[in-house]
């Protein structure tokens, strides 16, 4: 366990709502090794975004992280106050969203903000910034950066948006690099670009990645490694190609029964019967086996985590060879 | 001739920016204000016979949403109509014809969310005389267990319901009008994937019972895949290529269709596969300056001169049927059958 | 209804919270109990004037009159019972609020939905008088159009509304013109139903919430606008006084330090105003999607 780069051991985080306490992410854990590229799979309030939100401590109250651990090769984030967050945050571990405006300031120029985001880490002159900036925009496959560090957000397309926004994650060159949905809000072929480019750029430059979607393609075509989560757990994780190819979990066979693109045209998808159940109140036991084709009276008491080589499975009736 | 029982013809719409005093007054005195019009759809004619489901697929800013909206009878065009069965579904402006209804992609905000959702469903028919008063209740509660909810949900309200129940209320709601047509616009774009797979199964069931047709709009290659007969890709406001759905999918012969298909991410379910990202170079160009002849040349790898000054016409797929707006067309091999001149 | 009954519910509920909101409508309940129970609380009739002596004008609080009752809190300068001059004039008051209030939102919402909906030729000329009038103080306008149709109480409601309706049609405008945009408008365009039933059972239904928190400030600003006309002499005749003109009455003898006959009506206005105020903010907190939990 001592050479993981990023640890999350029994990760709690809880929202305290009027309604009641929303259990957003529920005692999950999982590691992350140097430059490997984790898929965050889920379907909403799965608590994918929120664990990413936990890592860096951009919880908002009434929000709070109320049990585990986050450890950044052995320092502990959940104790660190804001400024030792902020030391974090853009320099060891950055973060890029779905939406592209929620790291780019509007009023401000790509090389203003970029030259900002250079200074908060590095006392640099404006001109080594500037140049460094108009760098890293060209890796990300920005064309012409250095004349288009003065043009600003609204400028550029969804697309390049979202390209300026990953350039900004690269600029210290983190170690880790947590990207929620980034390509969802994006059209296929523009989705492709940057798929393209941010695993070349996390091959040459060692970084980890995060990767949070519901889109299973996706994930399949870009990570290394896939944590299936549901209902604030991890229930499924291991080897991509292997997860997908033989899951454990129901849940996992569910999704990919799900695929159109797994079914012959016109067939009748095999799908997965009700609703996410609400967070407010989970089940005492899994969380899935209301909607369970293979639950029986056991499923009532929460399954522990079952390890087998590089995998592992939160379910009482696991699918396949480890049944 | 059930071949023509919807007909786009030669429909267009243009967005003309609306001038505000200020501005016109600038623009007599000489100063550059913005007045060129977006061509969202242009001279788009299209032919859906009864029972098929056509399939509509494009990126964003393609003009499959306008073109929907206008087949369903929300939008009027510019130029160009529209006829279901012969008769024009749009006159004076209004729509005259509820036989052609539409289910939108967001059902959050496609219920009017002060109403009970057996009012929801009940408005139209009882409006336009389709059921009596006195019988309401009991055709709601048809229409809502013909779309997989109970009846007695109908007190509700929609925000105490899922994102895919609602959905089904929102086709409920379409269906209860009787069309003939149904337009889905993104209908399973906001759901969740195994949500997704429930509507997409309610979809093919609706057909296969009620031999409904359909227009299905979608950005998602593999639902439109799953649910149309015939297919047709757009491209800043036109269509470039037009065929049945297998023969599209696997021999696209326009440089857009096949490249958009190919960026398509797949799933990958073997240990060691090395995906190659295959993109197109480029981006969509802006609607407000579409280039000149073919609106893909910029961004084609097969463009000619003749692609960069008059636009190509559909003209018939040299396999499998179909049509595609192109000079070079391509083979199998992905390389255009014809040499490219210039 | 038992929906919107349980919406009120859930809305009351987090009302509550808000100790300063609940304190405010209780104040607000207690002034509309005492206004409309004022000829029986009152001691005095202060429209009777043969009921008034001069023997007993301008007599601090506490002074027992000719009549034999204590004046709580003084008479002007007709020999007015201050506290049942004040009932009475706050009646007048929230009357002349709640019709001029009402009246508006109702030209307002309906100018302003129209608009939105509709648009074209229609929406620029409207939406660029409404403009126009925003710019312009509303209690200069109130003043002109009082000073051409002359006194009277309908008059003064016609010179309120004239004067507020912009706020409403603004503000309806903005919200039908989000609403117009969502897909349950455009379900309706394709369903097809009429204009009429989609401005009136969908439109302005959904356009209600910001309504209803300008209402509660223009209310308060009816009240006020109303006040300061009859201050300078130009709301309802003498024989009906409301708290503007009481406030009015008593100025001249402020310097002589005859401050009650000023002061009372003036702290009872402002009372209701900030009460009115305080249960505004509230709704209009609980209202605003980006301060809810």
């Amino acid at each position: 366990m001592s050479g993981m780069l990023l640890e999350i051991e029994n990760l709690h985080t809880h929202f305290l709502t009027r309604a009641g306490v929303v259990q957003a992410v529920n005692g999950v854990s999982f590691t992350l090794a140097r430059g490997e590229i984790l898929g965050l799979v889920g379907e909403s309030g799965s608590g994918k975004t929120v664990t990413g939100f936990s890592i860096l401590g951009l919880i908002d109250p009434p929000g709070r992280i109320v049990e585990g651990s986050v450890r950044l090769d052995g320092l502990e984030l959940t104790s660190l106050d804001q400024e030792g967050l902020r030391q974090v945050r853009g320099k060891r571990i950055s973060m890029v969203f779905q939406d592209p405006m929620m790291t780019l300031n509007p009023v401000l120029s790509i090389g203003e903000q970029m030259l900002l985001a250079v200074r908060a880490h590095e006392r640099i002159t404006r001109r080594a910034g500037l140049e460094r900036a108009a760098a890293v925009l060209t890796r990300v496959g920005i064309p012409e950066a250095a004349t288009r560090l003065s043009a600003y957000p609204h400028q550029f397309s969804g697309g390049m948006r979202q390209r300026v926004a990953i350039a900004i994650a690269l600029l210290h060159r983190p170690e880790v690099i947590i990207a929620d949905e980034p390509t969802t809000a994006l059209d296929v072929s523009i989705q492709a670009q940057i798929l393209h480019e941010v695993r070349e750029l996390a091959r040459e430059s060692g970084t980890a990645l995060i990767w949070i979607s519901h889109d299973l393609a996706t994930v399949s075509s870009l990570a290394d490694r896939l944590i299936v989560m549901y209902a604030g757990r991890v229930v499924e994780q291991g080897p991509v190609a292997e997860v997908l190819s033989d899951p454990r979990h129901p849940y996992t066979d569910g999704l990919l029964a799900s695929l159109p693109a797994n079914a012959r045209p016109g067939e009748v998808l095999r799908q997965i019967p009700g609703n996410t159940p609400s967070l407010l109140d989970l089940p005492e036991g899994c969380a899935f086996a209301p909607r369970c084709a293979r639950a029986s009276t056991i499923c009532a008491t929460a399954p522990q985590l079952t390890h087998s080589g590089p995998r592992s499975w939160r379910c009482h009736h696991p699918l396949g060879a480890g049944a | 001739m059930s071949e023509c029982f919807l007909r786009l013809e030669r429909v267009s719409k243009r967005f003309e920016p609306r001038l505000s005093l200020g501005d016109r007054i600038a623009a007599r005195l000489g100063a550059t204000v913005e007045t060129r019009s977006v061509h969202a759809v242009d001279e788009v004619s299209l032919a859906v016979a009864r029972g098929e489901t056509l399939g509509l697929v494009g990126e964003s800013g393609c003009g499959k949403s306008t073109l929907g909206r206008i087949a369903a009878g929300i939008i009027a065009p510019s130029q160009g109509e529209v006829t279901l069965d012969g008769e024009p579904v749009m006159s004076e402006g209004r729509k005259r014809s509820t036989r052609i209804q539409m289910v939108f992609q967001d059902p959050f905000a496609s219920l009017d969310p002060r109403m009970r959702v057996g009012e929801i469903i009940a408005e139209g028919p009882l409006y336009h005389g389709l059921v009596p008063a006195v019988g309401a209740r009991s055709y709601v509660a048809r229409w809502m267990e013909r779309v997989g909810l109970h009846a007695e949900q109908a007190e509700r309200f929609p925000h105490q319901f899922s994102g895919g129940q609602r959905q089904r209320i929102a086709v409920a709601r379409a269906l209860a009008m009787q069309p003939d047509v149904l337009v889905c616009d993104e209908p399973v774009a906001s759901l969740d994937v195994s949500i997704q797979a429930q509507i997409i199964n309610l979809f093919l069931e609706l057909r296969r019972d009620l031999a409904i047709t359909c227009i299905f709009i979608s950005h998602d290659l593999s639902v439109v895949r799953h649910l149309a007969d015939r297919i047709a890709v757009m491209y800043l406001g036109r269509i470039v290529e037009i065929g049945p759905r297998d023969v599209l999918y696997e021999q696209p012969e326009h440089p857009y269709a096949r490249a958009l298909l190919d960026s398509v991410p797949r799933l990958v379910t073997r240990t060691g596969t090395r995906v190659e990202f295959r993109t197109i170079a480029g981006e969509i160009p802006s609607p407000l300056e579409p280039p000149a002849g073919c609106r893909f040349n910029p961004r084609c790898p097969f463009a000619s001169a003749d692609c960069r000054i008059r636009p190509p016409g559909l003209m018939a797929r040299h396999v499998g049927g179909g049509e595609v707006a192109c000079y070079h067309p391509l083979g199998e091999d992905g390389q255009p059958l014809r040499e490219c001149v210039g | 209804m038992s929906g919107f009954m349980e919406q009120l519910r859930a809305f009351w509920v987090e009302f509550r919270e808000s100790g300063i909101a609940v304190a405010a409508l209780f104040v607000i309940a207690l002034i509309l109990v005492l206004a409309l129970l004022a000829p029986v609380i009152a001691p005095q009739d202060p429209y009777d004037l043969t009921g008034l002596s001069l023997r007993d004008a301008r007599r601090p609080p506490g002074h027992v009159g000719s009549a034999g009752y204590m004046h709580l809190l003084g008479t002007d300068a007709q020999g007015r019972d201050l506290f049942s001059a004040i009932l009475y004039g706050l009646r007048i008051s929230i009357q002349m609020g709640l019709a001029a209030g009402l009246a508006a939102l109702l030209l307002g919402a309906s100018v302003g939905l129209a608009a939105a909906y509709f648009g074209g030729r229609f929406e620029t000329f409207a939406m660029r008088i409404v403009d126009l009038q925003l710019s312009f103080p509303a209690i200069l306008l109130a003043l002109i159009l009082v000073a051409l149709l002359g006194q009277g109480k309908a008059q003064l409601i016609a010179a309120l509304v004239a004067a507020q309706y912009a706020y409403f049609a603004r503000t309806a405008y903005g919200a039908a013109k989000a609403e117009r945009r969502k897909d349950y408008i455009e379900a309706a365009v394709a369903t097809p139903l009429s204009d009429k039933r989609i401005l009136f059972r969908h439109l302005l239904p959904n356009c209600m919430p910001p309504l209803i928190v300008v209402a509660t400030v223009q209310i308060a600003n009816s009240i006020a606008l109303e006040a300061t006309l009859s201050f300078l002499g130009l709301g309802l005749p003498v024989t009906e006084p409301s708290l503007g003109m009481l406030i009015s009455n008593g100025f001249q003898y402020m310097m002589s330090g005859r401050y009650w006959i000023s002061v009372y009506p003036g702290v009872a206005l402002i009372i209701l105003i900030v009460a009115i105020n305080l249960v505004g903010d509230q709704i209009r907190d609980q209202f605003n999607p980006r301060l809810r939990r």
